[in-house]
């Protein structure tokens, strides 16, 4: 195993996040009530993916200045641990809503449709079918230079996507998520306290360095699959 | 009189009400029945990570033996 104080470092983020999350006071929301501490867990999924996502735009530069067939393998992989990320932060959006964006007065199917309009979702929804298209489009293409090429210069479209799409207008609309169009969500006092900054932030780090050890065991395993083919 | 404490009756359920108002898992930490929650938390965290360790030194090995 390749020793890292990094790895640690994420191991030791996450065991804080799980103990302090549960435990630190936090605002009394009618409306969350203590699902507010999904904060710790369904939002650093989306600050994960983002972060993968920056360092995917990254190598893809890296590799079209050096053409060094590397970067194109750690393009790859982060974006896909991306991926995942954002699919597990969809995933825990929908359990969370289903608890506290239901409206109890209409039938299930009606407070979904007001649900579904929400402009987070559908942005996110965006930026996800553009990266999984960024898979579709790589895998299409037998010309192992040219896939390389290609799939960079996607990468960087794709991550160009993600300026409108989560960044833009989800901030210019209304929004069923805090600070919709009136300022950051999650980040401003008016939705977590200092005490909730405390846990939070760390979860990030902890979070996005364990993807980064998820990608780098996958970007090690190709390069072993790629000398294996290439002998 | 009856009035006036119709009135305050009235502001002290008021405030007695708001103050209910906001449900958070009070009696669950009273009960330490939280830490069971950390404690299965914590076993699946460390279940993925043991993984991932394991992961991490097979991979090491693959990269010693090309």
């Amino acid at each position: 195993m390749r020793k890292s104080w990094w790895k640690i470092l994420g191991v030791l983020l996450l065991v804080y996040t799980f103990i302090a999350g549960l435990l630190i006071e936090v605002p009394r929301n009618p409306q969350l009530e203590e699902t507010i501490r999904n904060l710790f867990f369904h939002v650093c999924m989306w600050f994960g993916m983002m972060i993968l996502f920056i360092v995917s735009f990254v190598r893809a530069i890296m590799y079209l200045r050096t053409s060094k067939p590397i970067h194109d393998i750690a393009s790859r992989q982060y974006a896909g641990v991306g991926i995942l990320f954002g699919l597990l932060g969809y995933l825990t959006g929908a359990i969370w809503m289903s608890y506290t964006w239901i409206d109890s007065n209409k039938s299930i199917f009606n407070s979904f449709d007001s649900i579904a309009r929400e402009p987070k979702l559908i942005g996110a929804a965006i930026a996800l079918l553009v990266y999984a298209a960024y898979l579709v489009l790589r895998d299409s293409i037998q010309d192992i230079d040219k896939r390389a090429r290609i799939s960079a210069v996607y990468n960087i479209f794709a991550f160009a996507m993600l300026f409108p799409s989560i960044w833009i207008i989800p901030r210019l609309l209304d929004s069923l998520h805090p600070g919709g169009s009136q300022g950051n969500p999650a980040l401003d006092p008016g939705s977590a306290s200092a005490n909730m900054r405390l846990v939070f932030y760390p979860a990030i780090a902890g979070w996005t360095l364990i993807g980064v050890w998820i990608a780098t065991l996958k970007i090690r395993m190709k390069i072993i699959h790629e000398q294996k083919l290439s002998q | 009189m009856k009035k006036l404490i119709a009135i305050l009756t009235f502001i002290f359920l008021t405030f007695f009400t708001n103050a209910q108002e906001v449900k958070m898992a009070d009696a669950m930490k009273e009960n330490g029945k939280i830490y069971v929650v950390i404690a299965v938390m914590l076993t699946i965290l460390a279940g993925l990570i043991l993984y991932l360790i394991r992961l991490d030194r097979k991979i090491s090995r693959l990269e010693k033996n090309k």
